[in-house]
């Protein structure tokens, strides 16, 4: 699978990561090489194979349904790079 | 009292107990050791006022008699794991000014016994990468160089601040993390003891997360016992991780009694790769020699699906790192981009993202969207975890058979200069782990054991693979194999 720019282009978009139009042909190249790498698995036979969903056999743990932790709100919000009024601020969500 | 930073936890240990020196000289030596390595750029921060409290704090312990193992002792803590008020970025600029509120698991736990934090260390970005070139403080430098040549090498990745720090005397032992080779690769190129432990033995929690289903934390230390000792301290169940293994710790230092007579070794032929070096396959000779002359038999195995696990590992890792990695979004921590007039919410996200993601990282989670995006999710992902399914299978086999253990190289080749591999394709990077993943992908514990040197002098490692939960039995091989080699060589200080 050959990726072309506007697939890259899209890519990004996804990731939500910024990419110059002029670095996009580079980006795809590097995407492509990596792909290509990883086509070798379409060579292996894995018809009946379970996808790994877990690589111990574990079940996963239950605990009971209860508040453990809260009244946190500074700690919380003590890395935000913008805080406000108890909240993390952003830009305007809904026009 | 001159260069206590030298020895070892076990030596260390003994020395606090006897009296013979303090745990705030102990501490003072590798701190005195850290802030005078800059050259090797292995520590993000020096936390030498910490350090002293928390020494001062063991030498009390030390005075009322019984402390654990590991009081005292000075340890440098890979930058990602959560130090609660200590800058802890993964050496990402994304996280550039995050200060944990909390402390990891694996940190508290060391904390607990006594341990002292001397700093934080160097990584590539992420944990991803094979060089500590991805790097947001730029790269680590490994204490070795090659004879006759001062270029500087690569301590590996993405462990490198760890194995620099560790090899060159800069604490007694260090955390180092492990998501498809990077704590057993950079022991191998700084010649100390890694310990990849078993998927669940070691809690994740308040560790950045890479790839979480591959994700490990162990130790790096000067010896197998001090891996021994360390790695103790760090394991056991933890309700805050729910992939954490509720077992008992096996007191692992008390199963390195050297006797591996009758055990079986397994030799996979698979690992002899096309062109591999005349040098890496010689160790690898010597090594199971050694192995049989200390009583162990040697039994050749296959593991038929090794040439798949690095293009299954670069879908599956990558996959997990963008969810995982979706998180860092300008909003609860760590930077955000400035924003023009009319910048919306979208626009914040992908120009912080492209400011504060380096380009490996970048490319990472990019392929990881790719392959987990609609269409392609059962071509690639899907397809990869039925492949894992495979490679575990195989190494179920060869332990069915009555294999103790593996034993297998650490790396195709000896350190590399660093920039050495800056114009080459990412797969030749992503090489470097090709005797590693399988272990990861498989979830069993691995540890790189310092075998010889090359001709350039420089060190090189063998790895042996355990059974699931079976670190105490593959330690103590290692531990007979670190015996039989006789491994002391030290780089020469130049920094």
């Amino acid at each position: 699978m050959s990726i072309d720019v506007k697939t890259a282009a899209r890519v990004a978009h996804l990731a939500r990561i910024q990419v110059d139009a002029q670095d996009l042909p580079e980006l795809a190249g590097q995407l492509s090489a990596i792909l290509g790498f990883m086509e070798q698995l379409n060579e292996v036979d894995v018809d009946g194979v379970e996808p790994m969903t877990s690589v111990t056999p574990m079940a996963a743990p239950l605990r009971a349904d209860e508040i453990t932790d809260g009244g946190i709100q500074e700690r919380v919000l003590a890395n935000a790079p913008d805080a406000r009024e108890g909240f993390f601020s952003v830009p305007k969500v809904v026009e | 009292m001159g260069d206590l930073n030298k020895l070892t936890i076990e030596a260390a240990r003994d020395g606090l107990r006897a009296k013979d020196f303090t745990a705030r000289e102990l501490t003072q030596s590798c701190v005195d050791a850290a802030e005078s390595s800059k050259p090797l750029n292995a520590y993000s921060v020096v936390t030498a006022d910490q350090a002293l409290t928390m020494a001062d704090a063991a030498d009390a312990r030390l005075t009322q008699g019984d402390a654990p193992s590991m009081c005292g002792i000075p340890l440098g803590i890979k930058d990602l794991f959560c130090t609660e008020g200590v800058a802890s970025q993964a050496a990402s600029n994304i996280l550039k000014g995050f200060l944990p509120q909390y402390e990891s698991t694996v940190t508290t736990k060391l904390w607990n016994e006594g341990a002292v934090m001397v700093g934080k260390l160097n990584m590539d970005e992420f944990a991803m990468g094979s060089s500590n070139e991805t790097s947001c403080y730029g790269p680590a430098v490994s204490p070795w160089r090659k004879s006759g040549d001062d270029a500087a090498l690569t301590p590996g990745g993405s462990s490198g601040g760890s194995a620099s720090a560790v090899s060159a005397d800069l604490c007694l032992a260090a955390t180092g993390t492990d998501t498809g080779g990077s704590i057993r690769q950079p022991a191998a190129f700084t010649g100390i003891v890694g310990v990849k432990p078993t998927y669940g033995r070691v809690s994740r929690w308040g560790v950045v997360a890479f790839a979480s289903s591959l994700d490990q934390a162990g130790p790096m230390a000067k010896s197998v016992k001090d891996a021994a000792i360390m790695l103790e301290a760090i394991c056991g169940h933890d309700p805050k991780d729910s992939t954490s293994a509720n077992m008992d710790v096996p007191d692992f230092e008390a199963a390195l009694t050297g006797d591996i007579r009758g055990k079986k070794i397994g030799i996979p032929k698979e690992y002899r790769l096309d062109g591999m070096s005349a040098e890496i396959e010689a160790l690898w000779t010597e090594g199971a020699d050694k192995l049989k002359a200390a009583g162990a038999e040697l039994v050749d195995v296959s593991l038929p699906h090794t040439k798949y696990a690095l293009p299954a590992y670069y879908v599956i890792a990558p996959a997990e790192a963008s969810s995982n990695l979706a998180r860092y979004d300008g909003v609860k921590y760590g930077h955000r981009a400035e924003l023009t007039a009319g910048d919306d919410i979208d626009d914040m996200y992908s120009k912080t993202r492209a400011e504060g993601f380096g380009d490996e990282v970048q490319r990472r989670v990019m392929i990881g969207t790719y392959v987990l995006s609609a269409g392609f999710y059962d071509a690639y992902y899907v397809r990869a975890q039925k492949v894992r399914t495979l490679i575990k299978r195989d190494f179920e086999q060869v332990f069915e058979d009555g294999v103790d253990m593996i034993l297998t190289p650490s790396t195709p080749s000896a350190s590399f200069g660093i920039g050495a591999m800056a114009q080459a394709d990412p797969i030749e990077m992503y090489l470097n782990d090709v005797f590693t993943v399988t272990v990861n992908l498989a979830g069993l514990p691995g540890v790189s054991v310092p075998a010889g040197l090359d001709s350039n002098g420089l060190p090189l490692g063998l790895q042996l693979i355990g059974k699931p939960w079976g670190e105490a039995e593959m330690l103590n091989a290692a531990y007979a194999l670190e015996a039989a080699s006789g491994f002391v060589a030290k780089p020469e200080k130049w920094w």
